[in-house]
């Protein structure tokens, strides 16, 4: 067990070990990640209040650390940054040459991870590190990073990770996790998920949990699981889908959609890239830039000819149809953990659980999963 | 995490950043359509199958997926038709211009799986392209092989590639060379009408062969009839599809058909595993 100034060490503990320690912190009105030099900058005594199509920071009556459930922000923003330079290249003697970008590959800590989003950061290693090539940049930002979980016990009314499969409680795939208890005094239970985990715990002040903390994590976090916002029906989503491409409901969306993208971009899973060629006015040097985009754009699909989708029908399908359906053809899993994201920063509000449900509600698609 | 995931593992040459090459030669093919030879200028030359392709980047200004036209086991060459800003510039590129090549990348034709059969080749337009290799392929080890047939179309006498090529391969008798042309100009001697119409007429066993096919979509959805129609079994017709691609190494998402990533599972498909969602409009 640990106090909850007890993170300052952590985050001390961190720092001098080399990580670049990156954790939840207050700005613009939002909860988002950022650099954090001290425990103080942590969201202490904030939450979030979420539904579809609205966001609200809101002060909570205790001065929880973790008492938020996400924000805009995920940690996709540091394996896979919204623009990173692949290479540069300069003429020479007729041709040019290629300097690739050197690796970034300072150890990142990522305090404050939760359940959901370590199955966001499976399912992108999934994409960039199992298949064929490597990427990488996201593999050497990837290597060392230091996770330190969090149990959720404040889930907000976005989030149906419990429909998912993929929360609220932490499972694999961190170095320490911390369940904050507030009942019955403010403290921390941690658990260590790996052999540096347990030595960086080794240099914190702390206590031998007892039954009382033990019981308390366990209730805050079976709390959490009845607590969902939203929940969905995810059976045979793969199958259901793709039974439904030409679903009436694809038009009924596409009325709502402004495919501004911005689902994408929240998206914690969502990996898609472009590459940006630019060169200077003397056309003597040139870079690649990879960049963020999304499957709402136009060009996103273009061939010569025109683009592939150019319906907006066309675009939600294929992010709807990719992130639940065609990821498990593709890379084995969900492309969903139930974040909420997506739900809560549509500026029209438009609800996954619910456009899912409506297509799943179609007797065809229910005469195969009965 | 606890363990690092695969991070050591390689990364393919040349998958992130191009490898300069040196155009070699360069020859019009039509109008709008140019065939490049390439050499590194450093390194082991680049060894790519019938079916795969690169990416290919003119400096400064972009990068394109192109597929391999030439004979496998000679130099890198490819039939670029100027179509955007990319493509123009690969087109304009004078010997001695230096290239970025990546790749190669994608799954080749299941040229030398199948030996034994006939072999029909439908091609439309720069389709021809990718399905050149083949064509070296099977003509080197002919004796492999039963019936092969070369079945081609363009929108005018003056879209065909390689006019001189197909002359010398109609004069073979081991080879039936099929072409026709959507509108004939004046001149044209030879046969008018789609592709897929060939297909009917063509000598070849239907239960013991297998066709692959590359042209516009519309194109391939037809020729694919045609073959069923004749008998072909559904799982021996091959088709290679495009949609865009930015990464080539399955990591950017942009060509996505359906269950697949065109760059990783294709761009070499048998057509019964993709023929349900290459007719579902938009997907
Ligand atoms: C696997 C594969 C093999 C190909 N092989 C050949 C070949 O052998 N010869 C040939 O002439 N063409 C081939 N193409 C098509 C060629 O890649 C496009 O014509 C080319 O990308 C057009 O780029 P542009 O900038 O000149 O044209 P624009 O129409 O101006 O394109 C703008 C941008 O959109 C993207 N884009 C446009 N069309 C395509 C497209 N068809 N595929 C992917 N991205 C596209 C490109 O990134 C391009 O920079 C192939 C395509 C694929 C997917
Ligand atoms: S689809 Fe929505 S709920 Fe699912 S992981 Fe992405 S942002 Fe979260
Ligand atoms: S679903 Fe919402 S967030 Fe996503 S593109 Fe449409 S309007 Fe934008």
């Amino acid at each position: 067990m640990i106090e909850p100034e007890t993170l300052e060490a952590l985050v001390v503990a961190l720092r001098n070990r080399g990580y670049r320690v990156l954790g939840p912190t207050v700005r613009e009105g939002a909860i988002v990640y950022d650099d954090v030099g001290s425990a103080a900058e942590l969201p202490v005594g904030w939450t979030d209040s979420q539904d579809a199509g609205s966001y609200r920071l809101e002060r909570r009556d205790d001065e929880a650390r973790f008492g938020y459930a996400v924000g805009p922000h995920s940690w996709k923003q540091f394996l896979l940054p919204p623009r990173v330079r692949l290479w540069q290249a300069k003429r020479r003697n007729g041709g040019f040459e290629v300097e690739e970008e050197p690796l970034d590959d300072a150890p990142l800590a990522f305090l404050g991870v939760r359940s959901c989003e370590l199955h966001a950061i499976a399912i992108q290693d999934t994409v960039f590190l199992e298949g064929r090539h490597v990427e990488r940049d996201y593999a050497a930002r990837r290597k060392d990073a230091f996770v330190v979980a969090v149990n959720c016990f404040e889930p907000g009314g976005a989030c149906f990770c419990v429909s998912m499969g993929t929360g609220p409680k932490v499972g694999a795939g961190y170095d320490l996790a911390l369940t904050e208890i507030l009942e019955g005094g403010h403290r921390l239970l941690v658990e260590v998920g790996s052999e540096r985990g347990g030595e960086v715990l080794d240099e914190l002040p702390r206590s031998a949990p007892e039954d009382a903390d033990l019981e308390g994590a366990e209730r805050a976090v079976s709390g959490a699981a009845t607590r969902m916002g939203r929940t969905l029906d995810a059976t045979d989503l793969h199958g259901v889908l793709a039974r439904n491409l030409e679903h009436e409901r694809w038009d009924d969306v596409a009325e709502r959609c402004l495919t501004c993208g911005n689902c994408t971009m929240v998206c914690p899973t969502c990996f898609c890239t472009s590459i940006e060629d630019v060169s200077d006015l003397a056309g003597e040097s040139a870079e690649r830039v990879r960049a963020w985009d999304s499957c709402f754009s136009l060009d996103y699909s273009h061939i010569h000819g025109g683009s592939v989708r150019r319906s907006g029908r066309s675009r939600y399908r294929q992010w709807l149809t990719h992130k639940f359906g065609t990821w498990h053809d593709q890379f084995g899993t969900s492309g969903c953990v139930g974040c909420g994201r997506c739900i809560t920063w549509c500026p029209v509000g438009i609800d996954v659980t619910e456009e899912l449900a409506a297509i799943r509600s179609n007797k065809e698609a229910n005469d195969g999963d009965d | 995490m606890a363990t690092s995931p695969s991070a050591e593992a390689p990364t393919a040459p040349g998958a992130t950043a191009p490898r300069p090459f040196r155009v070699a030669r360069r020859r019009r093919e039509t109008k709008d359509t140019w065939t490049l030879e390439l050499e590194p200028l450093q390194g082991d030359p680049l060894a790519a199958a019938p079916g795969q392709f690169t990416m290919l980047y003119a400096f400064g200004v972009g990068e394109v997926p192109i597929s391999v036209s030439g004979d496998s086991t000679g130099p890198l060459v490819h039939t670029v038709r100027a179509v955007g800003a990319v493509t123009e510039a690969i087109c304009r590129s004078k010997p001695g211009t230096v290239l970025g090549v990546r790749g190669p990348f994608g799954n080749p034709w299941p040229v030398g799986i199948d030996v034994g059969l006939d072999v029909v080749i439908v091609a439309g337009g720069i389709g021809l392209a990718p399905l050149r290799p083949v064509l070296y392929h099977v003509l080197a080890r002919r004796d492999e092989y039963g019936g092969v047939a070369l079945l081609y179309g363009t929108r005018t006498p003056a879209d065909i590639l390689y006019a001189s090529e197909l002359e010398r391969w109609r004069g073979r008798f081991d080879l039936h060379v099929g072409v026709t042309v959507d509108s004939a100009t004046a001149g044209w001697r030879g046969r008018v009408g789609v592709v897929p119409k060939l297909v009917a007429g063509a000598s070849f066993d239907p239960a013991s062969t297998i066709a692959l096919v590359c042209g516009p979509e519309l194109m391939m959805r037809f020729t694919a009839r045609s073959l069923l129609e004749r008998g072909v079994p559904a799982d021996r017709i091959y088709v290679s599809l495009e949609r865009n691609m930015r990464c080539g190494a399955g990591h950017c998402g942009h060509c996505q058909l359906g269950p697949t990533l065109i760059c990783r599972d294709g761009p070499v498909y048998r057509y019964d595993e993709v023929a349900a969602f290459a007719e579902v409009p938009e997907l």
